[in-house]
């Protein structure tokens, strides 16, 4: 629709897959337009010649397409009627329901002070011991899976979202396959949970650079939720990979001499001003991120990963243990930074001791199947290593699992107990004496 | 007269304006937006086209935007009560900016003009005086600050009066000095300096001849950093590296601490704010923040700030260096700078070095690091600027160029290894691959030895020779297995595994283990290499194992209990007894 003041161009100097350049008066940086009828962003203005992104793609776009300025940048319409709907990254409803009535807010805004911001200190429980206990999830913190593309990660990250208490979750789907995206519709639904979730989703179908505008509509209602209505809030990304393949387009297009693994020289702050927008606020409200970044057979050197670990609080990977054909978190690998935080605070005491002792032991199990695959003797120890190791893995990192800390605690003080002697645990000896299950 | 421009053409942060005078390099300017100012500073110049780059985001600017230049490069504005604020990278400060959310263009006052302060004069009337010279004191928190002649001032002065006693605001005149021409120069309580050039008004930088005690026994004992040093943490995200840098925030023994967090989390600077105006110093009983300054750009802030951050915060450091203080810089993270670095150089569509990164990288930095440093004063008191910073190698691989180019300019390299993490030792610096080159200067051995034990430096040889050994014995039961390896390859092993667990590895989060003064370093260490000196006799290698996992329990409990407390003697009696069971005839 086009107002008043909005001028129009008929005339394109140049097209290339992604980007055109016309002649324009009086254009902003970063503002929206739309070319013939396809939506695109300025994003470069030399002299009177501007260079613009189209986000659909340029395919069959005539130099004389009809180019019409908005005159802003990209904004949501933010207010309580998102609750419960399914958006493109457009923000346009893709239910069959009306456009939900709120105000227009910048997306992509401006940070938090860091100086306002809390702590985060509070615990996220979600009933798996991968997480809660060796892991902990902490609202305010931003962490991913770092998985392979054949593990079960959108199934992992519902069941999280679903067992977290929190009241807003909101979905960023990118490059989501049609029937991933159904997945999880359907067990939002199943869990009788449609109106605390919002989803932004743009799928396989859907043209890749669209994605770019995916993380910052479903920040920009985070961020609603969080600030204005001081609510508890869990976004979920995914697939942080295929977002950043999209950036690694755009800058190939317009030229950009790339860095490692051909992706733009900015990729660290670009994915860090999406993932820094996990805060907890001064009045009560936070933004929790899990996301999702895929790997290319493990390799986690690999520049999105990468970068990706250096920016978020920890990250979690996914595991089937061999021993019981269970999915489970890997003790090994995973890392959340924030667990300190509340760890033996929120918790009880003797969790932090609890926990690392528990994963040492697991480890010297570890140790003890190579030994065995490498034909060498096992020690009595190694045996008993051992059969910890597969009851621990089965009786409580499984992630089927749903108990809470305090019973997670006490399943593994019975396994030290049955396994161990009190200088094999090596936990201080107060807890020893207040814990132990001989 | 001040240069004035227009903007004509914009990608990202890149502005280029066309202006009407002169200019200089890296001056700063403020581009209009309505009615806000983005500030900018000079980075290319190419006749009447002017590139900068603009400290913030460049969202809704257009072509012909009014610019104005302002004569000067980025400065920083030094002067009482920058102890225990909280700035951004360029310097404004973030408590006393309003709302929840950074504004664009919103810059805030480095200090407080209004607050006045107890002044003391130091010189008199008729004193000789060059930059730097102290001329009076006033009281910041716990510390004297000293007013000092600018260090702008070239040349000999006289002092022609000078103000007494009394209470000044910042920019009161507290005194007027005469240059060797006969002409006047107003001197208030605070100066600006421009963030990147060196601060040199000093009488001589010698070689560092003392260490700065961190509590932490793998840098202490093993590879300890001089006062003045430099030194550098490279590791892959999850190795601790963050972990490791409070540490020192929160233990290092200095006087004041400046922390540096550039282009890292927010949540990181967080804890900072909300811990240390808690958290006790333990030599002197303060709070931690009344000894800390922070300068904080954090991944998400503007990314051209993050450069900036960094020289602000050294500028700073060699204020109160200037000061006769004792300062430790941390810097988290100098790759986040580099970063920023070739992010601007790929837009100025300059030739790219390797990864990308701009072709000077490796003397920018090193020109940084050589900031740092221990100095005589012209009064003849030391100052200095303890540098330490870390490095975030892109995918652990320190062959990268960011992490090649610190070596070639830091003194102390701290690695942390992967497969020390994974293993949760921490901290996970790794014992073989890390250095501190201050161990092959003899004023610092000389100095270990005197202040610590005579034999000090051996014994540290010694020990890192042990863990050498140990690591050499694990390569071979690892290929020969337990039982085809004579039990003294076991014993080896695990006595280097004794240094690790008791002396390498530190429970950060424990509030005794957490810091280890030198003097309890000492005594347990000293106590470990007893123990690897003396020959214990086993049947079979289980016997062996089993012997030194107790000897370590028992020692972790020391290193847990009160020094010399009565839980810790009772450990080492328990000790005690455990080692005459196997000691061999």
């Amino acid at each position: 629709m086009a107002k008043a003041f909005q001028k129009i161009y008929t005339q394109l100097e140049a097209i290339t897959k992604a980007t055109v350049s016309l002649h324009a008066q009086n254009v902003t940086n970063e503002e929206l337009a739309t070319v013939d009828g396809r939506l695109a962003q300025v994003i470069k203005i030399d002299g009177d010649l501007v260079s613009l992104q189209v986000f659909a793609g340029t395919e069959g776009i005539p130099t004389n397409a009809e180019v019409v300025f908005m005159g802003e940048p990209p904004t949501l319409k933010v207010g309580d009627g998102l609750a419960g709907r399914f958006f493109n990254a457009y923000g346009k409803p893709i239910d069959g329901g009306v456009e939900p009535e709120g105000e227009k807010r910048e997306t992509g805004g401006p940070s938090v002070n860091p100086f306002r911001r809390k702590q985060p200190s509070q615990i996220i429980p979600t009933g798996i011991a991968g997480i809660d206990l060796n892991n902990t999830l902490v609202s305010g913190q931003k962490i991913p899976f770092f998985a392979d593309p054949d593990q079960p990660y959108n199934n992992v990250m519902s069941l999280v979202a679903l067992r977290a208490q929190v009241d807003k979750i909101i979905l960023g789907g990118m490059g989501l396959s049609n029937d991933d995206f159904l997945f999880f519709k359907k067990s939002f639904e199943n869990a009788g949970a449609l109106d605390k979730i919002i989803c932004f989703v743009n799928t396989t179908d859907n043209p890749p650079v669209e994605r770019l505008l995916i993380p910052d509509m479903a920040l920009a209602a985070a961020e609603y939720f969080a600030v204005d209505k001081n609510e508890k809030v869990l976004v979920l990304l995914t697939d942080m990979t295929l977002y950043a393949d999209a950036l690694s387009i755009v800058s190939n297009r317009m030229d950009q001499i790339p860095s490692k693994d051909s992706m733009p020289g900015s990729l660290y702050s670009d994915l860090a001003k999406i993932y820094e927008k996990a805060v907890q606020l001064p009045d009560g409200g936070s933004i929790t991120i899990i996301a999702v970044t895929t790997l290319s057979g493990g390799d986690i050197t690999h520049a999105i990963p990468d970068n990706t670990g250096y920016i978020t609080e920890g990250q979690l990977y996914l595991r089937r243990d061999s021993d019981t054909g269970k999915v489970v978190i890997d003790p090994f690998r995973s890392l959340s930074r924030l667990k300190q935080l509340v760890i033996g605070k929120q918790t009880r005491e003797d969790h932090p001791q609890v926990m690392n002792a528990a994963i040492r032991l697991y480890a010297d199990a570890s140790n003890a199947k190579t030994k065995m695959e490498n034909g060498f003797d096992l020690t009595d120890y190694d045996e008993r290593a051992l059969n910890f190791a597969k009851d621990y893995s089965e009786s409580i990192l499984s992630i089927d699992i749903n108990i809470n800390t305090v019973e997670m605690l006490d399943r593994t003080w019975a396994l030290f107990g049955k396994y161990f002697s009190q200088t094999e645990a090596a936990i201080k000896q107060d807890l020893m004496d207040k814990y132990w299950k001989g | 007269m001040k240069t004035t421009g227009k903007v004509t053409r914009i990608i990202a942060n890149l502005v280029s304006v066309k202006v009407d005078g002169a200019v200089a390099q890296n001056e700063v300017c403020y581009i209009k937006l309505g009615d806000i100012r983005l500030m900018a500073d000079v980075i290319k110049v190419d006749g009447e086209k002017v590139q900068v780059q603009v400290y913030e985001s460049t969202r809704g600017l257009s072509v012909g935007c009014e610019v104005e230049f302002q004569g000067h490069m980025l400065e920083a504005t030094l002067g009482p009560g920058l102890l225990s604020s909280n700035y951004d990278g360029l310097q404004n400060n973030l408590a006393s900016m309003t709302g929840v959310f950074l504004k664009r263009g919103e810059y805030t006052a480095p200090l407080d003009f209004d607050k006045e302060w107890d002044f003391t004069p130091i010189a008199k009337e008729g004193d000789e005086v060059v930059a730097a010279d102290w001329l009076g004191e006033v009281t910041e928190g716990w510390l004297k600050h000293k007013i000092m002649v600018p260090f702008k001032f070239q040349g000999k002065y006289k002092i022609k009066t000078i103000a007494g006693e009394g209470l000044y605001k910042v920019n009161d005149r507290i005194a007027v000095v005469t240059d060797e021409n006969g002409n006047d120069h107003e001197i208030t309580m605070v100066q600006r300096w421009s963030v990147k050039q060196a601060i040199t008004a000093y009488r001589e930088k010698p070689r560092p001849f003392r260490i700065m005690e961190t509590g932490v026994r793998i840098i202490d004992t093993f590879n300890p950093i001089a006062e003045g040093g430099t030194g550098f943490i490279p590791g892959p995200f999850g190795c601790g590296k963050t972990v490791l840098q409070h540490a020192l925030a929160k233990q290092a023994d200095a006087d004041i601490i400046i922390n540096a967090a550039c282009g890292e989390r927010a949540n990181e600077v967080v804890e900072i704010f909300t811990e240390f105006p808690e958290l006790d110093d333990p030599r002197t009983g303060r709070k931690l923040m009344e000894r800390t300054i922070i300068i904080c750009n954090t991944s998400n802030m503007p990314v051209s700030a993050r450069e900036a951050s960094v020289y602000t915060a050294m500028t700073i450091a060699e204020y109160y260096r200037a000061m006769g203080f004792k300062v430790l810089l941390l810097a988290d993270s100098t790759s986040r700078w580099a970063q920023a670095l070739r992010e601007m150089s790929n837009r100025l569509e300059e030739l790219p070095g390797a990864d990308a990164f701009p072709m000077d990288l490796s003397a920018i930095i090193s020109n940084f690091y050589a900031r740092a440093g221990l100095v005589f004063l012209n009064n003849g008191q030391t100052g200095s600027v303890t540098f330490i910073g870390t490095v975030s190698p892109a995918g652990g691989n320190l062959k990268e160029p960011v992490t090649e180019s610190t070596k070639k300019a830091a003194r102390c390299f701290y690695a942390l290894a992967q497969s020390r993490a994974d293993s949760k030792r921490y901290p996970a610096v790794d014992p073989v691959d890390s250095y501190s080159k201050y161990l092959e200067y003899p004023e610092i051995c000389d100095y270990l030895n005197k202040t610590i034990s005579a034999d000090w430096t051996s014994n540290v040889s010694e020990g890192k020779n042990i863990v050498l050994r140990g690591r050499e014995a694990f390569e071979q039961i690892n290929i020969l297995g337990d039982d085809s390896v004579p039990v003294e390859y076991h014993d080896r092993f695990w006595k280097s595994e004794l240094i690790d667990y008791v002396i390498l590895q530190q429970d950060a989060f424990d509030a005794i283990d957490a810091s280890a003064p030198l003097k309890r370093q000492q005594f347990m260490f000293e106590k470990a290499l007893d123990i690897c000196r003396t020959k214990f006799e086993f049947d079979n290698f289980n016997e062996c194992v089993d012997f030194y996992k107790h000897i370590i329990n028992n020692m972790k409990q020391m290193n847990y209990s009160v020094f010399h407390g009565a839980d810790f003697k009772k450990y080492e009696t328990q000790l005690n007894e455990l080692l005459k069971t196997r000691i061999a005839e």
